[in-house]
């Protein structure tokens, strides 16, 4: 945790592509779950006797079940193309964090128990048996990979590493030596319902508080509605937006749209989590229970639709596997793609003109935006390939002024991860956060010198959260970033508002030109 | 010799169509229980069929990742395509015009071929991430590619084989007539070493070849909201918990 540990990386103009330093982040492993957290999920308590077999079992199994995790440890040819790719290997230099390197701490198992040149001529393919201390190295070098994606855009064969990372923390949980964080916090969701352990009254408590915050502001009763029957949406989103820094901001915004939008909205108790933790611990299992929530509180409160807030993982096992782990949804109003994302409902309302917006409001920021890997590189928004990167800025530039995007080899299929993705949001691992972060602060520095940026926008709660640590780490402002949907707060003007603390004027009537 | 060749060729040959065939049928046996494309992906199947195209074609992703090794990969891969085609003469007759056509373009390309691999090499010596991630297999492979390349090109520009004899050997071998090869030692290097790589293919990285069409990340349509993507395990664990 204390900064001294270890030394945070100079901002230079580029990130160069280091050489390599063997072992420099071997030391670093998080927090082992505790036996309660792994047999919450069904796993051991703690590492089983028989781990060997054990382990080299699942690793069959998964090989069986997971065409992915098959076809990509066999058709790596090891041409170097994702070695300068990964934001953990450019800031620590560890080659056991270029994606090829972490993926071959599995792979040389593989090869040993699975493939003929490896049981055979091990030492030719690099096989290698399985030990206590391989185990050791996955749980380090499987927990120092945040399953962004990034490798798998530059790997002609399509290989991500995110699939190879899923199924070392599965094989790893299968035999007992779980991750702290990870399981203690699905363990919650599946008892409580969301990733901070927050029981319906205290959401309840929290929303209240913020009605009235709005109504005081704006003079508009604008509703946050909890476990309301019968509403048309039921908004699922990760619990960070109920009081964290700058997310809670952006729930404000969310309830803004829905106001305006004139549509009937509620928030579950039981489903309070977008977040789905059982994606990062590669367990199809775990995240098809945290799904089901979702699945069983739509039905409860018999809405017409679902939408997520802002988050990154959240929304790939939302938009890619909520339909295939819990649906079909059938019961849901056919007219909707099951879920929505809050940002194709809020541009759909900005296109209907439903929404007044008055950009000026947001004029003292320079925006920049940060794909959040998982939604650029694992989902979509709207019904064209690359929507979920053109949606989110589409948006921005609705209630904004001034926004300048980041190098183009550091966003869109090829945005850096914030570094704190994949379960590893946790003080803990806070070293390989600060040093994978590297990328994303080199090139949010330079919009900041070249084209005066103030802000950098986001669209998921881990790299809200990360970016509020981190950003202090390198010598810039954790107020730097904001969601998306706490700009469109800033700029809409709520049916009826009273004109706030500044001028009377304007700004209250309802006609009033919001772009006057 | 000739005999052993024979034998040799028809073991190899086995080994390799019976061994991808077996991969082939796990890649496809096994199933994808969930939509991992990466995206921005295309949302229809046509457009899969596009995007795999350009990847098996022109090596899209490896362009945008890095030009030299993009470069010497493709070099190496094209020539090996057009001189594989400029080969088929030894196993045809008559020779389709089509491969008569290529024949000059073959000779080019073995140059491509062998000029790619060296490059690979010395790639694959002087970077260190690259030498990092390197098995002593991976620096065979090369070798053996380059040794194939130069030692039919010896046979080309430096010390002529009866090819005619080649051919006859080869056709005959096809319908299972076992005939005489010219015992020079560039065929001799040459044969035994494509032997070998036909041994080896289906225990090998060579297995990218079948890998790429079979790669969740690449072959997947983008359509999750639209369809459901149910494994048959995934169902089976479904309906024991419902």
């Amino acid at each position: 945790m204390a900064k001294a540990d270890f030394e945070t990386p100079e901002l230079q103009e580029y990130v160069d592509v280091p050489e390599l330093v063997e072992d420099t982040m071997v030391h670093l492993s998080p927090f082992v779950a505790k036996p309660d957290h792994n047999t919450d999920l069904n796993f051991p308590g703690e590492l089983v006797e028989d781990w060997h077999d054990k382990a080299l079992a699942k690793l069959d199994d998964l090989r069986g079940r997971f065409r992915s995790l098959q076809v990509y440890l066999d058709s790596c040819v090891k041409c170097g193309s994702c070695t300068d790719k990964c934001h953990y290997f450019l800031g620590t230099k560890d080659p056991k964090n270029m994606p090829v390197g972490r993926q071959d701490l599995l792979r040389k198992v593989y090869r040993r128990y699975f493939t003929f040149a490896g049981k055979y001529f091990p030492k030719l393919v690099g096989a290698k048996d399985l030990t206590r201390e391989t185990l050791d190295e996955w749980y380090s070098y499987y927990h120092q990979c945040s399953q962004c994606r990034r490798c798998s855009v530059f790997c002609p064969y399509g290989i991500d590493t995110a699939e190879i990372s899923m199924a070392a923390r599965e094989i790893l949980d299968s035999i007992g030596y779980g991750q702290k964080y990870c399981n203690e916090i699905i363990a919650k969701v599946n008892k409580i319902g969301n990733n901070l352990g927050l029981p319906g009254p205290a959401l309840a408590d929290t929303l209240e508080g913020l009605e009235e915050d709005v109504e005081d502001e704006t003079g508009v009763a604008v509703k946050y509605p909890l476990d309301v029957k019968g509403a048309d949406i039921l908004l699922v989103t990760p619990s960070a937006d109920f009081f964290a820094e700058p997310h809670v901001d952006g729930l404000i915004g969310y309830g803004k749209v829905f106001h305006e939008a004139g549509v009937s909205w509620t928030i579950s108790s039981y489903a309070s989590e977008a977040a789905n933790f059982g994606m990062f611990i590669g367990s199809y299992e775990n995240m098809r229970r945290v799904s089901l929530r979702i699945r069983k509180a739509a039905l409860d409160l018999g809405v017409k639709r679902i939408v997520f807030g802002e988050c990154g993982h959240a929304w790939r096992v939302a938009y890619a596997f909520l339909n295939t782990l819990a649906g079909p949804f059938d019961f849901l109003d056919p007219k909707y793609p099951v879920p929505q994302h809050i940002l194709e409902f809020t541009w759909d309302q900005i296109q209907k003109g439903n929404l007044k917006l008055d950009k000026s409001a947001n004029d003292d920021k320079v925006l920049t935006f940060h794909d959040s890997c998982n939604v650029a590189r694992a989902t979509r928004m709207g019904d064209k390939p690359g929507g979920q990167l053109e949606i989110p800025r589409n948006v921005i530039k609705a209630v904004c002024n001034n926004f300048v995007d980041m190098h183009h080899d550091t966003i869109g299929e090829k945005t850096f991860c914030c570094g704190g993705g994949g379960g590893l949001l946790t003080d803990d691992l806070m070293e390989i956060r600060v040093k994978g972060a590297l990328p994303r602060m080199t090139a949010l520095k330079n919009v900041m010198e070249e084209e005066g940026v103030t802000h950098m926008a986001a669209i998921c709660a881990i790299c809200k959260s990360q970016f509020t640590k981190v950003l202090p780490y390198y010598g810039m402002d954790m107020n730097q970033i904001v969601s998306i949907h706490q700009l469109v707060s800033e700029a809409i003007i709520l049916t009826g508002q009273n004109s706030g603390d500044e001028e009377d004027e304007e700004g209250d009537e309802e006609d009033d030109d919001p772009d006057a | 010799m000739s005999l052993f060749f024979s034998l040799l060729f028809i073991v190899a040959a086995l080994v390799m169509v019976i061994g991808l065939a077996r991969k082939i049928v796990q890649y496809a046996r096994t199933p994808a229980p969930l939509k991992i494309p990466t995206t921005p992906a295309p949302v229809t199947r046509a457009g899969v069929v596009l995007r795999l195209f350009r990847e098996v074609v022109f090596f899209e992703s490896l362009f945008k990742s890095t030009k030299w090794t993009w470069l010497f990969g493709w070099m190496f891969h094209l020539g090996l395509l057009l001189v594989l085609l400029r080969h088929l003469r030894y196993f045809t007759d008559p020779v389709w015009l089509p491969i008569q056509l290529i024949q000059p373009f073959g000779v080019y390309a073995g140059f491509a071929m062998v000029i790619g691999l060296v490059g690979l090499l010395v790639r694959r010596i002087f970077i260190d991430r690259v030498r990092y991630i390197s098995a002593p297999s991976d620096f065979l492979w090369l070798a053996i590619l380059i040794i194939i390349g130069f030692s039919g090109l010896m046979m080309k520009f430096v010390a002529h084989t009866d090819v005619v004899m080649v051919k006859e050997f080869f056709t005959g071998l096809m319908g299972l007539h076992f005939e005489t090869l010219p015992l020079d030692f560039p065929l001799i290097v040459h044969l035994l070493l494509v032997a070998l790589l036909m041994l080896l293919f289906p225990f090998s990285k060579l297995l990218h070849v079948p890998g790429i069409f079979f790669s969740p990340g690449r072959n997947q349509v983008d359509n999750p909201r639209e369809r459901r993507h149910l494994a048959p395990w995934a169902k089976a664990m479904e309906e024991q918990q419902n």
